[in-house]
């Protein structure tokens, strides 16, 4: 058996190959302390002080390690730096020859929102969308940000995202999915409020840590347990969503759910549709039945993408969720990053191709 | 559909229900009879089964002046002749694995499954029932198994779906090593013991979301089941998911298989792909059926499943699932339709096969 392998950076021209839209690319500081310049003072020594402290029990790393160091591809360490920390090295790796005609940026490390001081928490966000700007999408206008807010404290999350609405920079706001309570809770409904004042789509990231176990009979012992779960914690968010009524009360939210494979979906839809209808007096401010308030307001990142044994059940899953509503994402630079020339294992039309790697992103993020 | 479709079948789901405190009494030894009069000890129900909300009873089937399933008489009338049962798994949903006191909850254990041998097993010959543990001291709990084993109207181990820790972990091994000893499957029920949120994310505010959310937590003990070897340890084990859903299974093991790939070297012990593992010991149960609209959608879905053995027949009587006579879905093929409520749940349970052979 021979292989064919191609050297690295020899892959097909970028500009032969159809544009993409990739929406969820990760870039990340050199160093944690790299974001000092864009932090008022008393922060600055907060920082040096005391660091982010998590609500888990680590100070730097996560609460389970990953496979990988930074969870990152092998091939994706710039040279003196971390993975997603130098944007040449990101336009000649990922961004030129994949030809990604827009890419939403998504900060995710270091999880911002997610700090234990909510003060510290709204100044490290407002210091990482500025150094969005300065320092990628201010120097690549195929790449937008997602404004990063406190969720634990929806005011100074709706504050900044006043902030920069209306910047042509930004094009939704990102908070991570494991929160300290669900995210359907009034809580946090200031923030949709200005997510939906500014027109800008809330989309959630899998990851972060709202101090509660990752599952609900407890800790898990592996961090495959803790990956695989993701999809669950997503299951429960817009449960809970749904549930509370959030897209009766904001009909212009879009929510967009990252990095939790989407082929739960139609399940959980039909989970929440059947329970719907048979206790609707608990959720008289339900009107409509769950599937549809999904079909109208959520939409979902494709990575990582699930595989079946046999390619044409996820063309099923497809068709019950509606290609309109998957958005390509690749992960970049992570681990179990989607190759946009590979991970699709369905046959597609032109035309539900471009939609699901490119059109449903400029529509979705008004860009086109 | 028709009543034929169930003639003879298996139901895999149905629950009994403790009438109140008074009717353990006599069940419980002296100490602890005196123990719980004098501290006024309350109805252990758990808030998974709000007494009156509409999913705990179907309307027909509540009882007047008591819990629904409180009744043999109506059970018998409604379930067993009703669909035309050739057996029908007891599982008591009383909240014994709530307690924080493990002796209490030991003694609790230890009445219920006498009760249930005394007052449902004894007078009715189509009734089995699955043996309620006190899953806070794993030790305990086997015991628990040890004492029932030999009575093999018993037929399977219970535990709630969410407890201290995930259900894969080790210190939970004297369970299922007891279990396989005795050739009993280990049926995994929707609810919990409520130690931590219903959600990973922290606690809900609807009744509605936490039936909802009881699936989420199904897949997640699936995940560490599998993970953390007890399959492996223990090949002749059988579990049983019952009352939250199958649909989600496909897209649950396309991720879970996805990341074993990715991630084996975690789990070495995992040495067969996860898919494989489940479609030969992990079975569930049919209702609640979180089916698409369109019914021959549920074909794909059970075509996805990539296995005509997984699904066993339940009513989940008395919860309020399907009305009428609908307990299997209109448009599965009649040799599915056996298999789900005959075949498969003989391939399961040992002891009915056995009762049968007899």
């Amino acid at each position: 058996m021979s292989l064919d392998l191609r050297e690295a950076g020899s892959a097909t021209p970028g500009a032969t190959k159809p544009a993409i839209a990739d929406c969820d690319i990760h870039p990340c500081l050199m160093q944690a302390k790299d974001i000092l310049p864009w932090l008022p003072r008393r922060w600055q020594r907060h920082m040096e002080q005391f660091g982010m402290l998590p609500r888990h029990g680590y100070q730097s790393g996560p609460a389970y390690p990953k496979g990988q160091p930074d969870a990152a591809r092998i091939d994706a360490w710039p040279p003196g730096g971390r993975p997603g920390s130098d944007l040449g090295f990101m336009q000649r790796q990922h961004l030129d020859p994949n030809n990604v005609a827009l890419g939403i940026l998504n900060v995710i490390a270091p999880a911002a929102g997610a700090a234990q001081n909510l003060d510290f928490s709204a100044a490290l966000c407002r210091a990482l969308n500025q150094w969005q700007v300065d320092e990628w999408t201010g120097k690549d206008s195929r790449l937008k940000g997602s404004v990063l807010v406190p969720y634990e404290d929806a005011q100074a999350a709706a504050a900044e995202i006043d902030y920069w609405a209306g910047h042509k920079d930004f094009v939704q706001v990102m908070l991570l999915s494991r929160t300290a309570e669900p995210l359907g809770q009034r809580r946090y409904w200031p923030l949709y409020a200005a997510a939906e004042r500014a027109g800008l789509p809330v989309g959630v990231h899998a990851f972060g840590y709202g101090g509660y176990p990752v599952t609900a009979g407890g800790w898990p012992s592996y961090y495959i347990e803790e990956m695989v779960g993701h999809a669950q914690c997503c299951q429960a968010l817009l449960t809970s969503m749904v549930v509370e009524g959030v897209f009766e009360r904001f009909p212009g939210l879009k929510l967009v759910l990252i990095e939790a494979g989407f082929a739960w979906l139609p399940s959980l839809a039909w989970r929440l549709d059947k329970t719907w209808a048979r206790l609707r007096e608990e959720v008289p401010h339900l009107a409509r039945p769950p599937s549809e308030v999904i079909r109208q307001h959520v939409w979902v990142t494709t990575q990582p993408m699930e595989e079946p044994e046999k390619r044409r059940h996820l063309h099923d899953v497809i068709e019950w969720i509606g290609i309109d509503r998957l958005l390509f994402a690749t992960d970049y630079p992570h681990w179990d990053y989607d190759d946009p020339e590979w991970s699709l294992p369905v046959r597609l039309g032109a035309d539900a191709r471009q939609d699901l790697f490119l059109r449903n992103a400029l529509k979705l993020y008004g860009q086109g | 559909m028709n009543a034929m479709a169930t003639t003879g079948a298996i139901d895999c789901d149905i629950h009994p229900a403790v009438p109140g405190p008074a009717a353990l009494l006599p069940y419980l030894p002296p100490q602890w009879r005196d123990m719980v009069v004098q501290r006024g000890v309350h109805d252990l129900e758990t808030i998974t089964y709000p007494r009156n909300s509409p999913l705990t009873a179907r309307p027909d089937w509540r009882v007047p002046d008591g819990k629904a399933g409180s009744d043999l008489g109506q059970l018998r009338a409604q379930a067993l002749d009703g669909f035309g049962l050739r057996y029908a798994i007891c599982n008591c949903l009383y909240g014994v694995q709530v307690l924080f006191s493990e002796d209490m909850a030991a003694a609790y254990a230890t009445a219920v499954n006498d009760w249930l041998a005394a007052e449902w097993l004894d007078r009715e010959p189509r009734l089995r029932a699955s043996i309620v543990v006190p899953v806070q001291n794993p030790e305990m709990a086997a015991a628990e198994i040890e004492r029932r084993a030999a009575d093999r109207r018993f037929v399977q181990v219970l535990l709630p779906a969410q407890g201290d820790v995930p259900l894969g972990k080790r210190s939970l091994w004297p369970i299922y090593a007891a279990a396989e000893r005795h050739g009993l499957p280990v049926g995994i029920h929707a609810g919990g013991s409520y130690r931590h949120p219903i959600t990973p994310v922290g606690w809900p505010s609807y009744h509605t979301e936490d039936y909802v959310d009881q699936a989420q937590g199904m897949q997640t003990q699936l995940t560490s089941l599998v993970c953390e070897g007890v399959f492996s340890k223990f090949p002749e084990l059988r579990v049983v998911m019952i009352e939250s859903g199958f649909t989600w299974l496909p897209a649950f093991l396309w991720r879970l298989e996805k990341y074993w790939r990715g991630l084996r070297m975690e789990i070495p012990w995992v040495d067969r792909s996860p898919s494989a593992i489940i479609r030969d010991q992990v079975r569930f149960t049919l209702q609640p059926v979180d089916g698409p609209p369109e019914a021959a959608d549920l074909l794909k879905v059970i075509e996805h499943m990539g296995s005509e053995e997984l699904l066993l027949f339940s009513t989940d009587y008395p919860h309020w699932q399907f009305d009428g006579d609908a307990a299997l879905p209109a448009t599965l093929p009649p040799e599915l339709m056996r298999r789900i409520t005959v075949e498969n749940p003989l391939e399961t349970y040992p002891r009915l096969r056995e009762a049968i052979a007899s």
